[in-house]
Order: C-alpha cells, then sequence, then structure tokens
C-alpha cells in the first residue's frame, strides 16, 4: 500500500449508498494504519525510543479517517497533542511521523517538535499543539487565512471534551460566527479530559451545544461509525465552504488507552473499555460490513494487514535508525535569518 | 523467531518496575491489544499489552518480581506457525543482541536519552561562549546605517500611521487587526485612516477578546499572512502571552524551520498618567527574554517609523513597544520611500566621553535631557537608544563602555531581571577590564505603579535620578 496522497479525492456518493463499497475498503485501510501506528509507537514508548509525552489515538481512528474524505486539496487541519492520527490521515509519512516521535533528524520537525508538535504546511497540517484549546484560536485563524485569500478552504479544527472548557474556545466560537470564518471544529469526546469525565467537567453534557450562544449550526455524531462521521462531515464541510459559516461536529468517540502513556487510567472500569472494545469499534465495525457486503474476503483483509504492517514496521525501523539531530541543530529555527 | 516481549517504560521517568501479575498463562492465545501482565511503575500500575499477536510462549520473569530493569526480556510469544522448539533459541542470549523479529523491532538495544545529552556535552567548547548561548539576543556587528539628508517633521503617531500604510501598500498580506482599530481609528488614533484606504478586510475591528484575536492571528500568520496586531496597550497582552510565546514565537523551532509565523504585536507599553497598578507596565523584559521573538522599542518619529517598517517586512514574530506619552510628540523623519532601520542596531543619540548611558522608548528622552544637566556639571554622557531590545546591540554598548569605562542602564521596567540586569551582565562578561565602577541601574521602583500623582511620579526614572545614578559611578559629587 503506498502511502495517502495529499488529499484523497472526495468520496462519490454511488446511487442511494452513502458511500461506496470500494471506499469503505479504504476507510479500513486508513483506520488499520493508524490503529497499528499507534500499537507500534506505544511498544516504542515501552522500549524507551519514545520519550516524554506520548497520546495516542486508538479507539478514536473513525474521526480523522471519515471527515479527512470530506476535505478538499487546499483544506487545513489543526488539532491538540493526541495527533499522530491527524497527520497520517492528511497523508504525512509514517517514517517522518514516527522518527519524530523518537527525536531522529528523519522526523517531521528533524526531532525538535516531537509528538505533540508536527507540521506539514504541504499537506495542510498545522500542528499538533501542547496547549489544551490554544489550536482553537489558531485553526480560527487559518480559516480567516481562507477567506482573506478566497481559496475555498476549510479549516478542520479539532478539540477535545476537555479543552471545551477553555475561554479562548469561545473567543474563537464568537468571532467565526461574527465572520463567517470557513472552519468545522471537531470536538472529539472520548469522555475523559484526562481523568476527568465529561460529566465531572461540562455543566451541560452536550458539547455540540456550545455554540448555539452564537447561532453556529451543529450536531453530535456516532464517532465510531466511520460512515455516520463521514456523512456528517460532508453537511459540516458544505455550511462552511459555501460561506455559512462555521460549524460544530461533536463525535462521541471513545480512547482505549490511557490519556497519555503514564496514565494508568483507574478512572473508568475495565468493563466499560471491553464493551466499547468488542460493540463500537470502528475498525471492527467496517470490517464486518465490506466482509458482509462481499467486497473483500478474508485473504484480501490478509493483504491489506500485511500491507499496513509493513509501513508501520518500516517507519519503526527508519525512526530507530535515523540519526539523532546533530548537535549544531540546537541553534537553529530559532529565527528565520532575514 | 519468537517475538521478545521486553520490560516496558510505561512513565517519563521509569527505569524498572515490577512485574505485579501475569493476566496471561503460557500457552494462552493473545492478540494485538491483549493485556498481558500489570506493571507497577514509579507512579501507578499500569495495564501492559500486547503489540503482536500469537501464543504466550514463555514467562522469563515470574509475577511479583521487583526492580525489573526495562527492556529486560520478560516473555516470549510464538508467532503463527512456531512451535515450541523455537524457544529455547530465543531464550538464550541477550535481548540486545537477538535478532529483529520479522514483524516487529522489540531486540533493538534502546539508546536511552542518555546520546543526546552526551552529545551537548560534547560539543565544541566555544559552544559555552555566552554570546554563543544568546546567539539570537545578541546582534552581530552590523554596518553603519544609512543616512537620509531630506527630512519632514512629524508626530510618533503619525509616523506609526504611515509605516502601516506604506506596507500595506507594499504588500496585500499586510493586515492591521485589534479593538478599535477601524471605525473609531484608533484608540489613539495610530490607525487614521487607515479603513477609508484599505477597507475593513485588511483593517479588523476585532471584538474585546485578546487572547482569542491574537491566537486568530498567529493562525493567519502559518497560513502566510501577515497580521500586525494592535494591543490597545501592552497591559492586555498578558491574555494573549500563551500565543505570542507558545504559538508564536515557538513553531518555528518545534516545526523544525518549516513553518514560522510573520506578525507584529504592536501597542502603548508602559505607563502613561495616573492610570494606576494595572494599566501602567513595561514588558520589555517579559518578552526579551524569550527566544523566537524580536522586541522593538523605538524613541523617536524616525525609529517608530523605520523600526516598524522592519517589523512588518521581519519573518519572525516581532514585539513592538510603543510610548503612549510619545505619540504626540514631533520628530524630523527621513523623508525618503526606502527609509528602513536595520532590527538590532541601537543609536548613539549624543556622544559622550565621560559615562554610557543605555536607554530606550520614552526614557531616551530622559537620558537626553539628563546628559544636559549633566555637561553643565562637567560629565559629557553618550546617551545610546537601543531601539531593539532584542536582539540588543552589545557590540555598541560594548564598544561605548570600553570608551567611557562606565554604564548607567535606564528603564522603565521593574529592576529585577530587568534590561538593565541584561546590560550590566554582558558589560561584566565583555568590558570588566574596561570598567571603573561597577555598573548602575536606574529602574521603575519595584512596586505596582500606583495611583497617587506625587508616589507615581517617585516610581518612573526622572532626571534626577539618572544624574545622581551618573554621579555616583564617575565619583563626582
Amino acid at each position: 500500500m503506498s502511502q495517502a496522497p495529499r488529499r484523497k479525492p472526495r468520496v462519490q456518493k454511488s446511487g442511494d449508498q452513502l458511500v461506496s463499497p470500494e471506499d469503505l475498503v479504504r476507510f479500513y485501510k486508513d483506520m488499520l494504519l493508524i490503529r497499528r501506528f499507534e500499537e507500534k509507537a506505544g511498544q516504542l514508548y515501552g522500549m524507551g525510543l519514545i520519550g516524554g509525552f506520548c497520546h495516542l489515538y486508538i479507539g478514536q481512528e473513525a474521526v480523522v479517517v471519515g471527515l479527512e474524505a470530506c476535505s478538499e486539496e487546499q483544506d487545513t487541519v489543526i488539532t491538540s497533542y493526541r495527533d499522530h492520527g491527524h497527520m497520517l490521515a492528511s497523508g504525512m509519512d509514517a517514517k517522518g511521523v514516527m522518527a519524530e516521535l523518537t527525536g531522529r533528524r528523519g522526523g517531521y520537525s528533524k526531532g525538535k517538535g516531537g509528538s505533540m508538535h508536527m507540521f506539514s504546511a504541504e499537506k495542510g497540517f498545522f500542528g499538533g499543539h501542547g496547549i489544551v484549546a490554544a489550536q482553537v484560536p489558531l485553526g480560527t485563524g487559518l480559516a480567516f487565512a481562507h477567506q482573506y485569500s478566497g481559496d475555498n478552504g476549510v479549516c478542520f479544527c479539532y478539540l477535545g471534551d476537555g479543552a471545551v472548557n477553555q475561554g479562548q474556545v469561545y473567543e474563537s466560537f464568537n468571532m467565526a460566527a461574527l465572520w463567517k470564518l470557513p472552519v468545522v471544529y471537531v470536538i472529539e469526546n472520548n469522555r475523559y479530559g484526562m481523568g476527568t469525565s465529561v460529566e465531572r467537567a461540562s455543566a451541560n453534557p452536550d458539547l455540540h451545544l456550545r455554540g448555539s450562544a452564537y447561532g453556529i449550526a451543529s450536531e453530535a455524531v456516532d464517532g465510531m461509525s466511520v460512515e455516520a462521521v463521514f456523512e456528517a462531515g460532508q453537511r459540516a464541510a458544505e455550511h462552511a465552504r459555501s460561506g455559512k459559516g462555521p460549524y460544530i461536529l461533536e463525535a462521541k468517540t471513545y480512547r482505549y488507552r490511557g490519556h497519555s502513556m503514564s496514565d494508568p487510567a483507574k478512572y473508568r472500569s475495565k468493563e466499560e473499555v471491553a464493551k466499547m472494545r468488542s460493540e463500537h469499534d470502528p475498525i471492527d465495525q467496517v470490517k464486518n460490513k465490506i466482509l458482509g457486503l462481499g467486497v473483500i474476503d478474508e485473504d484480501g483483509l490478509k493483504e491489506i494487514d500485511k500491507e499496513v504492517k509493513a509501513i508501520v514496521t518500516e517507519s519503526a525501523e527508519f525512526a530507530q535508525t535515523s540519526p539523532e539531530p546533530d548537535p549544531s541543530e540546537l541553534y537553529t529555527d530559532v529565527l528565520i535569518e532575514a | 523467531m519468537p517475538i521478545q516481549v521486553l520490560m516496558p517504560a510505561l512513565s517519563p521517568t521509569m527505569t524498572e518496575g515490577k512485574l505485579a501479575k501475569w493476566c496471561k498463562k503460557e500457552g494462552d492465545t493473545v492478540a494485538a491489544g491483549d493485556v498481558i501482565a500489570e506493571i507497577e511503575t514509579d507512579k501507578a500500575t499500569m495495564e501492559f499489552e500486547a503489540a503482536d499477536e500469537g501464543v504466550l510462549g514463555k514467562i522469563l520473569v515470574q509475577e511479583g518480581t521487583e526492580g525489573v530493569a526495562v527492556n529486560t526480556l520478560i516473555a516470549l510469544i510464538l508467532a503463527d506457525g512456531e512451535d515450541a522448539s523455537a524457544l529455547d533459541a530465543a531464550a538464550a542470549p541477550a535481548p540486545a543482541a537477538a535478532p529483529v523479529a520479522a514483524a516487529s523491532v522489540v531486540a533493538a538495544p534502546a539508546p536511552v536519552a542518555a546520546a543526546p545529552v552526551a552529545a551537548v556535552a560534547a560539543g565544541p567548547a566555544e559552544e559555552l561562549d555566552p554570546v554563543i548561548l544568546t546567539k539570537t539576543a545578541y546582534s552581530g556587528p552590523m554596518p553603519d546605517e544609512k543616512t537620509y539628508d531630506k527630512t519632514v517633521r512629524m508626530t510618533v503617531r503619525e509616523a506609526l500611521r504611515d509605516a502601516m500604510a506604506e506596507e500595506m501598500r507594499r504588500d496585500e498580506k499586510v493586515f492591521l487587526l485589534g479593538e478599535e482599530v477601524a471605525q473609531y481609528q484608533g484608540a489613539y488614533k495610530v490607525s487614521q485612516g487607515l479603513l477609508d484606504e484599505f477597507g475593513p478586510k485588511r483593517v479588523v475591528d476585532t471584538p474585546i477578546t485578546e487572547l482569542g484575536f491574537t491566537g486568530m492571528a498567529a493562525g493567519a500568520a502559518f497560513k502566510g499572512l501577515r497580521p500586525i496586531v494592535e494591543f490597545m496597550t501592552f497591559n492586555f497582552s498578558m491574555q494573549a502571552i500563551d500565543h505570542i510565546i507558545n504559538s508564536a514565537a515557538k513553531t518555528l523551532y518545534m516545526a523544525g524551520g518549516q513553518l514560522g509565523c510573520p506578525i507584529v504585536f504592536r501597542g502603548a507599553n508602559g505607563a502613561a498618567a495616573r492610570v494606576g497598578a494595572q494599566h501602567s507596565q513595561c514588558y520589555a523584559s517579559w518578552y526579551a527574554h524569550c527566544p523566537g521573538l524580536k522586541v522593538l522599542s523605538p524613541w523617536s518619529a524616525a525609529d517608530a517609523k523605520g523600526l516598524l517598517k522592519a517589523a512588518i517586512r521581519d519573518p519572525n514574530p516581532v514585539v513592538f513597544l510603543e510610548n503612549e506619552i510619545l505619540y504626540g510628540q514631533s520628530f524630523d523623519v527621513p523623508d525618503d520611500p526606502d527609509y528602513i532601520i536595520p532590527i538590532g542596531k541601537a543609536k548613539i543619540e549624543r556622544p559622550g566621553t565621560d559615562v554610557t548611558i543605555t536607554a530606550f522608548s520614552l526614557m531616551v528622552g530622559t537620558a537626553l535631557e539628563a546628559a544636559e544637566v549633566l555637561a553643565a556639571q562637567g560629565i559629557s554622557a553618550e546617551v545610546i537608544n537601543l531601539r531593539s531590545i532584542r536582539p540588543l546591540d552589545v557590540p555598541t554598548i560594548v564598544q561605548s563602555v570600553k570608551k567611557t569605562n562606565r554604564c548607567v542602564s535606564v528603564e522603565e521596567g521593574w529592576p529585577f531581571a530587568g534590561i538593565g540586569s541584561e546590560i550590566s551582565s554582558v558589560v561584566n562578561e565583555q568590558a570588566f577590564d574596561w570598567l571603573d565602577a561597577p555598573v548602575r541601574r536606574v529602574t521603575g521602583v519595584d512596586v505596582p505603579m500606583p495611583y497617587a500623582a506625587n508616589l507615581e511620579k517617585l516610581v518612573v526614572p526622572d532626571v534626577n535620578r539618572i544624574v545622581e545614578a551618573v554621579k555616583a559611578v564617575c565619583y563626582a559629587s
């Protein structure tokens, strides 16, 4: 399987079906790549090859894969620190992402950014931000730039259920609604902001309503279903792109792992996690559907598994063989020399 | 070849841990994501998930074992098609020497963190030179400034407006945003006329939402626009300081150089008059502390115009500290469309031989007045207008001190870790043998600004305090 292109072409609707069987197979591949990549990242962390903070996206794959399929060439993406999935979905090279996690010169930021700070202007990915909710005004600014330049682009600005209680989110909502900026705010509600559940943090846990004071159109969607995300994402992107202003999409999702690698996740029961994994897994759902549709058989799935595994293995090997940055890099990139 | 399962590091600081419990037995089938063991780290008990699928072939470290070092081989998983005979060979060698399993890279030795630290420590000795350590904070040698014959008289306010207008005409990507910048024509009338010329797309009135619009502007700059953010006063920039530092200043570095943030943050800085503690503060040392930013602070209208144009053209984030009291003062400004001041270049406003006085913004005028008073007393003061705080024109300061052998720094800000502290430090490092007296700092008094007129007057440095400080370093009475 070759790496994803800069942006995938938008999914074509075929007849009454919202997503074609072939698209579902691609969604499966894209989600599986994120899952396997993150598992490998967790493993490398365990070996001491990845340091510091490392926030895995396992369980939430349907959100970014479904929405990426709604995007166009000129669109932009920005998110928080749980960002590896967004990079892969944006078409960034798995080797460069993994090598950044290990702090090597082959990484997207030459090893100077780390897990939370990677960017690819070429792929329209603007980070990777470690301060909760800082990406929301920044993403609003990307949308401002889309509007200013008239490029018909939309910014997909992701935030978590923890971020929605930061004041700057509402400063952004206000400006985006006031100026009708083309931005889709995707609230990835995985139910816990670190160890605090939404119910314990938010006076009204219906997070998609958080823009209602600004008249922002919104909806909540099953974030474990890539088809549902894609369907809602089409509406959201269309709304923003057509000049109607921002749109809030709350994707109800779930993270299987802890907040970061060192989180034992004692704030929720094992049964809760097990139930999500066994009954709502986004990858299993699509797998069962495509098998049922007969668009692929077990051998075909195995082939995809193999391809995905090869990409991930290659990225992990690259991330270990790529040298550490040269000490002279310490002083570069502080300022652009005019 | 069986897949090797190594003792994982499950926190940023873990070096060893207790293998508390095996959740799978030998012979059990495991899938990727299955919890196979519980491990006690230095912080908590963590579940350890398998990263590969197969059959748990052999447990090599029994549950209950304490002090198991990270990366110790703790178990072997038999991959599809392997049987128990594969175990003996795999368990024997040290984990580091085992070949890498095809589907896994677990066998590679972990170069745990030590390498990068060692590499820096082993770098050339010259890298410890303080000048190198503050590479982007100090100017290198710079060419002489261009001189201009023709000048025109204008206020600082007009000079700032003209600088913005000229740069907005020059580059479509430049736009101004802030509170009251458009229809109101600027809270201090700095943006007067800009809305009429450039329209609401490029002169944007924002809600009172500093954190929001600063972050928004930084995001727009990531995408290649060149925003000028006006803070009505810099006091309100504290609401937005996270985006100035964490988003604007650090992104180029965090992105390995591929994504910058060309943006100007400008507005009135320092004390005005009788506006109390929350509206009377100098932010020079706050922002000058941070790599990734440039910090400028003009005094004259010529400074204001030349430096603001340079700031807008600069590809980096620039903090531009103006002064409300100066807005209405008039100066001669070069009348030339190409007039610009290079960033990082101080200006000797008055040459002298007995003492070097450094100052910036409003304090340059006060220092020049003090120099007049000192001249009458037979002391020749050289007054340096810093203009650029970061990078600081250390060569000009040091050269001057080597000539005068004495140095007094003047600033409105608080003394602790102020700009004067930096100047004192750098003069100490680079001109110690030329000094005839310790460097003295004249600063704002170390209190929140009081409202009462008499108390306020005691806080801000005045001519008298500068004169006294100079006399002290000259051992004159």
